[in-house]
């Protein structure tokens, strides 16, 4: 029987569990109490931080929330030890997602900004801890909370506490890594306004990662609280636990479950290994010296540089279940005809102003379902902008947008994507650390369907068989060419089986023979169900592949209906080559 | 309600304090706007100039402006070999944050390892000098380090703005690739920089030996209030830190007059969270 990587954090667990009963020394127990006591504040990091990138220097704040609350109920209200760990989770839990409700709802804060505003919060909490009755700051004394005997020893007892809570932090961490939850993390460090055009709930996925992070950084300081025995603001939100915690993370490798263990382990005894001797100052250079050399040399962590990708191996398509996607999906094209005609999406009175220019003018605008409509206009004319507001990158100005019969304008863009549109990027814009086939699925699984991992996997296939990517599954974005990379975009926006899907200049660049190719693609995509608005500055496609057009100047609607009829009259001609003065 | 006079005599010192974070941070403030680079080891450096300042004055007797006749080039060499690795590995502006941890940790030792953890203060010829302004005490070696912050900000800002290189390291941080096709040396510009930045630590480090108690551990103590310091005043903006510094500076020490000293830290980081919210609205 195969053992999941669940199952041996439970046999170690297990083993390590056997330790005490072998009565050794007690520093051998502190020790290993402080191994995994950084093993679980390095792993609570990176459950928010190195899954999502939102790199916190907060981290100090949470575990001394935690410490804080152990100290309060114990020391002052009489709680018993043991009770007041959950209680500690859970203030660490709810500071850090109201910190996080109110960061992640302002703006795009992400790198060293985020990391500094989290920094500030510990000091301003650490203040206000300080200042308190919670401190005052004498610091806060637990010498006399009974410590309840579940070990033959103190020591024994703390160790296995922390060992416990290591065993439920890794079942945690390789779960959301492996969860649905992790996949949208991973795709918000990638690229968060493209992982929430896909569907991924992106404030709603990093709340919860905050929160997981904070709640279990929390329980560890409780245990500390009890460890250390004598609690200060100085020893508690020092700018060490964030740095020690960061550097473990990186360490180790941020974009696997496992890298903060592997980095808190060596770090930990190396400090020991040096601090125990006479050599203290000689350790700490020395740690110091490994963070420069490991950071220059291996940017990615140790596990980032030796261990592969491990995610869930996916297994290839069985040969006979190879049928193209276009196969599949005949069934709706009755209802399609039926339908045909109705409109699909109505945009009324649209504006959006940034600063000064006026990008969109009170543009309506109707999709009619089956269709394929081109969208088109000079540079800077309104038509990106048009696809952002419809798929609520942009919030709109005035006006409103309805999608069959729901209203869209106002919607966050996950919500947008479920309702079945999609969009393609002018310029790609792959999830970098994400192989193709894991792009193409990504949709799949929050897109309109919100499928499972496997059958996304399968979905995606489909579609990378469909536009000619098959071959590059296994690729990295950045090792395909502009061809390969606008399908890949392509391939991400069918996957989610969108009603609707606006295509931005996806032929921009191709050769000639490629623009053929796109053109067939696209005729095939229609034939399938979807309606389709595409913007383009190639002629000839437009010419050849929409069946109604409507072209936009400085933000308004300058004409619209039959291609060829259209692209004659005056007004179009002038906008697109200017008055003739002869 | 403090008399008149404690309350000019605070805002005062709060001037002086805020100079010399405006001083640690026009280096900072310049590298990380400039070149991208998040350099901790700033403080170390800063530190470590305070303690050579304080052996060459204790130990040889110099007087301790002389000192920055060696502080100041040693340390432009130190801070462009510094950038010169950077630039060798291509690093990231959050790993730079981590690799000049590691650097400051390093410094940190080799401090501690020649003058002990032990507490120094340094006497010198200035320590004790102090001017009477109508009620109000001047102690010279504050006066000293504002003169520098200033007098250093505005020539950081001169030469940014005026010069030839300056304008050439601006359109350099704007756009390196751009300003290289323009004939931009882009490369011998940031070493420049980061020397300057450097050899600026080295003058904060004289200012700190002269008005404060040297210990290895207070390298970190400075770090947050000077980011926020930093933050608040601008990247890249050579005079910003320093209106920044005296802002946080004179707030501290009224609230420090008006409350108690343990409440001064909540007034520099609630402005640094301000400024960060608002102005990630912006982005």
């Amino acid at each position: 029987m195969r053992v999941t990587a669940s199952g041996w954090i439970a046999i170690a667990g297990l083993a390590l569990a056997t330790v005490p009963f072998f009565k050794p020394p007690a520093f051998y127990e502190t020790f290993l109490y402080l191994v995994f006591y950084w093993i679980v504040l390095a792993t609570s990091w990176n459950i928010l931080s190195g899954y999502s990138g939102y790199f916190s220097f907060g981290h100090g704040a949470f575990f001394g929330a935690g410490m804080y609350t152990t100290a309060t109920l114990s020391g002052r209200y009489d709680w018993a030890f043991l009770w007041t760990l959950p209680a500690a989770a859970l203030v660490a839990a709810l500071f850090g997602t109201a910190i996080g409700a109110v960061v992640f709802r302002v703006g795009r804060l992400r790198g060293e900004l985020f990391a500094l505003l989290t920094l500030a919060v510990t000091f301003v909490l650490a203040t206000v801890v300080l200042n308190t009755r919670i401190d005052g700051g004498q610091g806060v004394n637990l010498g006399g909370v009974a410590l309840p005997a579940i070990g033959p020893t103190p020591s024994a007892t703390f160790y296995f506490l922390a060992l416990a809570l290591t065993v439920i932090t890794l079942w945690t961490a390789r779960g959301i890594y492996q969860a649905r939850l992790g996949t949208g993390l991973f795709a918000i460090h990638d690229d968060e306004d493209v992982a929430e055009v896909l569907g991924v709930p992106t404030l709603r996925y990093k709340l919860v990662a905050f929160g997981v992070s904070c709640a279990l950084a929390g329980v560890a300081g409780g245990i500390h609280a009890m460890f250390v025995s004598y609690v200060t603001v100085g020893e508690t939100f020092s700018i060490i636990v964030p740095l020690t915690v960061v550097l473990m993370s990186v360490l180790g490798g941020t974009r696997h479950w496992l890298g903060p263990t592997v980095g808190a382990t060596i770090i930990t005894g190396l400090v020991y290994a040096f601090t125990a001797g006479d050599y203290a100052i000689a350790g700490r250079a020395a740690v110091g010296l490994i963070l420069v050399v490991v950071i220059l040399f291996m940017p990615n962590g140790v596990l980032g540089r030796f261990a592969g990708r491990s995610r869930t191996p996916t297994r290839a398509p069985d040969a006979n279940r190879t049928a193209p996607a276009a196969a599949r999906s005949t069934a709706p094209a009755q209802t399609r005809q039926q339908r045909q005609g109705e409109i699909l999406l109505d945009a009324r009175g649209v504006s959006k102003a940034f600063r000064g220019v006026q990008a969109l003018d009170r543009v309506d605008l109707q999709v009619r379902r089956g269709e394929i409509l081109g969208l088109v206009g000079p540079n800077g004319s309104g038509k990106s902008t048009m696809i952002n507001v419809v798929s609520g990158h942009f919030l709109l100005d005035s006006g409103r947008i309805a999608f069959g019969d729901r209203e869209v304008s106002g919607m966050a863009a996950h919500r947008i994507a479920h309702a079945g549109i999609a969009r393609t990027y002018q310029i790609p814009r792959p999830l970098a650390h994400m192989n193709v086939l894991e792009n193409v699925a990504l949709p799949a699984m929050f897109g309109r369907n919100s499928l499972g991992r496997i059958d996304a996997e399968r979905e995606a296939r489909d579609w990378l068989e469909f536009t000619g990517l098959a071959g590059k599954a296994d690729a990295l974005p950045d090792d395909l060419n502009l061809h390969q990379r606008k399908f890949l975009e392509l391939a991400r926006a069918l996957a989610s089986r969108p009603s609707l899907l606006f295509l931005d200049e996806v032929l921009s660049g191709l050769t000639p023979s490629e623009i053929d190719n796109a053109i067939a693609t696209i005729r095939a995509i229609r034939d399938q169900g979807a309606t389709i608005v595409f913007v383009e500055h190639v002629m000839r496609a437009v010419m050849e592949l929409a069946d109604r057009i409507v072209v936009l100047n400085y933000g308004r609607v300058i004409a619209e209906g039959l291609p060829q009829d259209v692209m004659q009259r005056p007004e179009v001609v002038t906008a697109y080559l200017g008055k003739p003065h002869a | 309600m403090p008399s008149f006079t404690l309350l000019a005599q605070s805002v005062l010192s709060g001037i002086f304090i805020g100079a010399l974070y405006g001083l640690l941070g026009l280096g900072l403030s310049l590298t990380w706007g400039m070149l991208r680079q998040i350099n901790l080891a700033h403080f170390a450096l800063a530190f470590l100039g305070a303690y050579l300042t304080f052996q060459l004055t204790h130990g040889a007797g110099w007087d301790p402006l002389a000192t920055l006749l060696v502080v100041v080039p040693c340390f432009f060499l130190l801070g462009a070999s510094m950038h010169w690795l950077f630039a060798r590995f291509a690093i990231t502006p959050f790993n730079s944050l981590l690799v000049t941890f590691g650097l400051t940790v390093i410094v940190e030792s080799l401090i501690q390892w020649i003058w002990t953890a032990d507490q120094r203060l340094m006497d010198s010829a200035y320590g004790a000098v102090r001017f009477k302004l109508g009620a109000l005490y001047v102690p010279l070696p504050e006066l000293l380090t504002l003169v520098l912050a200033v007098a250093l900000s505005l020539a950081a800002w001169a030469g940014l703005r005026y010069t030839d290189l300056g304008r050439a390291m601006r359109a350099a941080a704007e756009d390196a690739p751009i300003a290289a096709a323009f004939g931009v040396n882009e490369r011998s510009l940031s070493l420049l920089l980061s020397g300057i930045s450097a050899a600026f630590a080295g003058v904060a480090g004289l200012c700190i030996a002269l008005s404060f108690t040297l210990a290895p551990s207070q390298i970190y103590a400075w770090i947050g209030v000077v980011f926020a310091v930093v933050m608040i005043g601008g990247l890249g903006n050579p005079i910003g830190p320093l209106v920044a510094g005296i802002v946080i500076g004179i707030s501290e020490s009224l609230t420090m007059a008006l409350t108690s000293p343990a409440w001064a830290p909540l007034v520099s980081f609630s402005l640094l969270i301000v400024v960060l919210l608002a102005r990630a609205k912006k982005i």
